[in-house]
C-alpha cells in the first residue's frame, strides 16, 4: 500500500499471530510508614494462551479479573514480571540480532481500543490530525499521514469532507469510537485489542460499531483481542472465547464450545446470568453467590473452590491443570480431568463428547 | 395534553391515587455557550408497589427526569410542569420538607456507589446516621437497624462489614451497601440510576434479584434506568421508552418487548445483540440522536425513521392508545382503544 505497509507474515497461517506464555503481573500495594510494599495483587497470575491469524478471540470474565491488565500486558504499556510473548514468530522485546522483535516495531503492529471514547483523543486537535499523529512519529510525511487519515475516516463511515476538521467534542459518543478506530488502524496493525469498545456506546450505535468491526477486519486482514462484559456481544463477535477468573484463564475454545458446553462451573454461572429477555421466563435465583475473594490471597488450589458448588477436597489441595477436550476446548477444573480424583472426574469430558 | 392522558388504563391500581404522578416536564439548561432542551413534556405513572423501567438512548433525559422527582437539579436548570409524589407537591416543598422527603419518602441509588457514599465513614456508620437523622432513632436503635439492613440485601458477614469503609468492598457489594443506604427510612418510592451497569453478569443479576425481592417484601414503587433490554425483562412491569427528553412509548414489559409500537422502540429491539445471531449483519437504526440545542416542532425522530413522513414533522404526535395500557406517540400507531 505505501512505505508504512503492514510487515510480512511469517510461519504462514498455522503459525499463531501472538503466542503468550506463562504471563504474570502483579501490582504492590503500598502501605506503612516508609511506603514500602506490604502486599501484591496478584492482577494477571500465570496466563498462557495463543492468538491465531485472522481470528476474533472474545475474553471475559468478573469485573477485577484481570482483562485490562491482559490487554495492557499484550500492548506492552505495562511490563510482565515474568512470562513470554511471541509476535510472528520472533520473541517480543529481544534483539534482532537474536531473531526477536523490538518493541517499537511490536507496538506499531499491535494497536488498542478503549472504553472511553472521549479520554483516548486529544480535544484540541482536529480529528485526522489526532488520526495523522502515529504515522507521522513513524516517519510518514506530513500530507502522506492526513491522505491516510482521510481514507481512514471514509472506512469508519465518517464523510472526511464534513468530519476530518471536527474536534471531539463535536461528535457523538458513536462517532468519537469510530475515530479511535481510525486511529488505531493508522499505523496499518495486524492486532487490534478492543477492550470494552461498545459498552459505553448507545444500543442504536452500537450495532454500527460492530457491523463495521466485522467489515474493517476482512477490508484490512485484522486480528482481533475483544474484551466485554456483554455476553451476547461477545458471542456474536469472537471465533474464540477465553474464560478469565481471579487472574487466571479457566476455560478456552471454540465460541459454540464455550456458549453450549461450558465444561467449568465458572464459565457456567457466568453465562447462565445472562437477563432471559423473556419476562415470563424470569430468573428466581442467582447462579452464582457470595463474593469473589481477594487478588492478594487467593485461595490454594483452584481459586474458584470458595463458591464452587461441586468443590471437594482435591479442589483445595491441588491446582487443577488445563484439561483438554477435544477441538482446542480446554478447561482448568478437576472434573474435566479423568485422572484428578475429583468424584465427577471425566463426566465434563463425557458431556462434551 | 391529550384525552388519551386521562384514560385510566390498565393499571392494578388505576383506581388509587399513584405514587408518581408527572405532568408535562420539561426541563432546560441554558447557560452562556449553549441550551440543551433535555426533558420536553413527559408524563409519568408510578402506582405503589409498581417497578416502572425507563429505557432510552444516552442523553434522552433519564436521569434529568429522576433528579426532578427529587428536586436533585442545578438551580439554573429551568423546570416547568407538575410532579407529585405520594400526593405531595414536589415543587411546593420548602428546604426542610425537601430534607425530609430525599433519603426519607423517596430515595435514589446510583451506577456509580461511591458518589452515593461517603469515603470517610464506615458502612454502619453511615446507614445509622440516616436512620438518626430521619427517625430521631437513638444510636442504640439505629446501629441495630444498620445491621439489620445489612442482612436485608444480603451482604455475608454483615456483622464484621459494618466497620468496613466504602473503599474496603467489591464493586458489587458497594452496590449492596448503597442500596442498604438507600433503604435505611422504609422509603414509598426507590429511583434507580442504572444501579448495575457497570457489573458483570454474576453480579448483575444478584443486584437485580435483590431488588426485585426487597421490593416486594417493602411493597415500594421502583423507577428503574437503564438502557439494557434483558435488564428491564428481569425487573420490570411496566416499561417508558424514552427518545430526546419525551416518552415515546409505554406499556406492560410483556407486551411492549414482544412487539414495540414506536419505530425508535422497534429498531432498538432489532439493533440488539441477541444469542444466535452470530455470522449475521446486525439491523443498526442509522444516524445519531438529535443534539438537543432545540426542540424540533414534530416527532423526534424522522432522520432516523424508516416510516417518516411530512406529517410527522408539522406537530408533536399525541399519545396514542391501540390497545389497554398501551400507548406510544407516533402517527402511524392507530388510536384503537376507546375503553
Ligand atoms: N495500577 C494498578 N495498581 C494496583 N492494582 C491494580 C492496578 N491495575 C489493576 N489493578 C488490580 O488488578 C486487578 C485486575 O484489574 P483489571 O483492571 O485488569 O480487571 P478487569 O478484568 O479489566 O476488570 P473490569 O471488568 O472491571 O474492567 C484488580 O484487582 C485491580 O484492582
Ligand atoms: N447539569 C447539566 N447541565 C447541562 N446539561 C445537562 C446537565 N445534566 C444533563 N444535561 C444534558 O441533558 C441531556 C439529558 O441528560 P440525561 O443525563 O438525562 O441523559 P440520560 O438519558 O440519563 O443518558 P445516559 O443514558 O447517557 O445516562 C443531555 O444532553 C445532557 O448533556
Ligand atoms: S476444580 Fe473443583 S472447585 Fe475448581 S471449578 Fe472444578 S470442581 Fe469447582
Ligand atoms: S411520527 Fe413519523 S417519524 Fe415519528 S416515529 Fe412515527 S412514523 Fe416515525
Ligand atoms: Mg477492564
Ligand atoms: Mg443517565
Amino acid at each position: 500500500m505505501d512505505d508504512l505497509a503492514s510487515a510480512p507474515d511469517r510461519g504462514g497461517p498455522a503459525q499463531p499471530l501472538l503466542t503468550l506464555t506463562g504471563l504474570v503481573k502483579h501490582f504492590p500495594l503500598k502501605g506503612g510508614l516508609f511506603g514500602r510494599t506490604r502486599a501484591v495483587v496478584r492482577a494477571v497470575d500465570g496466563v498462557s494462551f495463543a492468538v491465531a491469524k485472522g481470528e476474533t478471540l472474545g475474553i471475559v470474565g468478573e469485573s477485577g479479573c484481570g482483562k485490562s491488565t491482559t490487554a495492557r500486558l499484550l500492548m506492552r504499556l505495562i511490563d510482565p514480571d515474568a512470562g513470554s510473548m511471541i509476535f510472528n514468530g520472533e520473541p517480543v522485546g529481544e534483539s534482532e540480532q537474536a531473531g526477536g522483535i523490538a518493541l517499537r516495531d511490536y507496538r506499531r503492529q499491535v494497536q488498542m481500543v478503549f472504553q472511553d471514547s472521549y479520554a483516548s483523543l486529544n480535544p484540541r486537535l482536529p480529528i485526522e490530525e489526532s488520526i495523522a499523529f502515529g504515522p507521522r512519529v513513524h516517519g510518514l510525511p506530513a500530507a502522506e499521514a492526513v491522505q491516510r487519515a482521510r481514507e481512514l475516516l471514509a472506512a469508519v463511515g465518517l464523510a472526511p469532507e464534513s468530519f476530518a476538521r471536527r474536534y471531539p467534542h463535536e461528535l457523538s459518543g458513536g462517532q468519537r469510537q469510530r475515530v479511535n478506530i481510525a486511529r488505531a488502524l493508522a499505523l496499518r496493525p495486524r492486532l487490534v485489542i478492543l477492550d470494552e469498545p461498545v459498552s459505553a456506546l448507545d444500543k442504536s450505535v452500537e450495532a454500527q460499531v460492530l457491523n463495521l468491526l466485522v467489515d474493517l477486519k476482512e477490508g484490512f486482514g485484522l486480528t482481533y483481542v475483544f474484551i466485554s462484559h456483554d455476553l451476547n456481544v461477545v458471542q456474536y463477535i469472537s471465533d474464540r472465547v477465553l474464560v478469565m477468573y481471579l487472574g487466571e484463564v479457566v476455560e478456552m475454545g471454540p465460541v459454540e464450545a464455550i456458549y453450549d458446553r461450558a465444561a467449568h462451573p465458572y464459565t457456567r454461572a457466568l453465562l447462565d446470568s445472562r437477563p432471559s429477555m423473556d419476562p415470563a421466563r424470569r430468573r428466581t435465583r442467582p447462579p452464582l453467590t457470595g463474593d469473589p475473594p481477594n487478588p492478594v490471597n487467593p485461595p490454594s488450589g483452584c481459586r474458584f473452590r470458595t463458591r464452587c458448588p461441586s468443590a471437594e477436597e482435591v479442589c483445595a489441595a491441588r491446582k487443577p491443570r488445563m484439561a483438554a477436550l477435544g477441538g482446542g476446548h480446554v478447561a482448568a477444573c478437576h472434573m474435566a480431568d479423568p485422572g484428578s480424583g475429583h468424584s465427577r472426574a471425566g463426566a465434563a469430558l463425557e458431556a462434551a463428547a | 395534553m391529550s384525552a388519551a392522558l386521562d384514560q385510566p388504563a390498565a393499571r392494578p391500581a388505576a383506581a388509587a391515587r399513584p405514587l408518581v404522578r408527572v405532568r408535562d416536564l420539561h426541563v432546560t439548561f441554558a447557560t452562556r455557550e449553549r441550551t440543551v432542551h433535555a426533558v420536553n413534556g413527559v408524563d409519568l405513572d408510578l402506582a405503589a408497589g409498581e417497578v416502572l423501567c425507563i429505557l432510552g438512548e444516552s442523553g434522552s433525559g433519564k436521569s434529568v427526569t429522576m433528579r426532578a422527582l427529587m428536586r436533585l437539579l442545578p438551580r439554573f436548570a429551568r423546570i416547568s410542569g407538575a410532579i407529585e409524589v405520594a400526593g405531595r407537591d414536589v415543587a411546593a416543598m420548602n428546604e426542610r420538607e425537601l430534607a425530609d422527603f430525599r433519603g426519607g419518602e423517596v430515595a435514589m441509588i446510583f451506577q456509580e456507589p461511591m458518589t452515593a457514599l461517603d469515603p470517610v465513614f464506615t458502612i454502619g456508620r453511615q446507614i445509622a446516621e440516616t436512620v438518626q437523622r430521619h427517625e430521631g432513632a437513638s444510636r442504640q436503635a439505629a446501629e441495630a437497624r444498620a445491621l439489620e439492613l445489612l442482612e436485608l440485601v444480603q451482604i455475608p458477614s454483615a456483622k464484621r462489614r459494618l466497620a468496613a469503609y466504602p473503599h474496603e468492598l467489591s464493586g458489587g457489594l458497594r452496590q449492596r451497601a448503597m442500596i442498604a443506604v438507600a433503604l435505611a427510612c422504609r422509603p414509598k418510592l426507590l429511583l434507580a440510576d442504572e444501579p448495575t451497569t457497570a457489573l458483570d453478569a454474576t453480579v448483575q443479576i444478584q443486584v437485580l434479584l435483590l431488588l426485585r425481592e426487597l421490593q416486594r417484601e417493602l411493597g415500594m414503587g421502583v423507577i428503574f434506568v437503564t438502557h439494557d433490554l434483558g435488564v428491564a425483562g428481569e425487573i420490570a412491569d411496566r416499561v417508558a421508552v424514552m427518545y430526546a427528553g419525551r416518552v415515546v412509548e409505554e406499556g406492560p414489559v410483556g407486551a411492549l418487548m414482544a412487539a414495540p409500537l414506536h419505530p425508535y422502540p422497534q429498531g432498538l429491539l432489532g439493533a440488539t445483540v441477541h444469542p444466535g445471531m452470530r455470522g449475521r449483519r446486525l439491523t443498526t437504526i442509522p444516524g445519531a440522536p438529535p443534539l438537543l440545542d432545540v426542540v424540533a416542532p414534530g416527532c423526534a425522530f424522522p432522520p432516523r425513521c424508516p416510516h417518516a413522513e411530512e406529517a410527522c414533522l408539522a406537530a408533536v404526535p399525541a399519545m396514542r392508545s391501540p390497545a389497554p395500557g398501551r400507548r406510544a406517540r407516533c402517527l402511524r400507531v392507530p388510536d384503537g382503544d376507546v375503553s
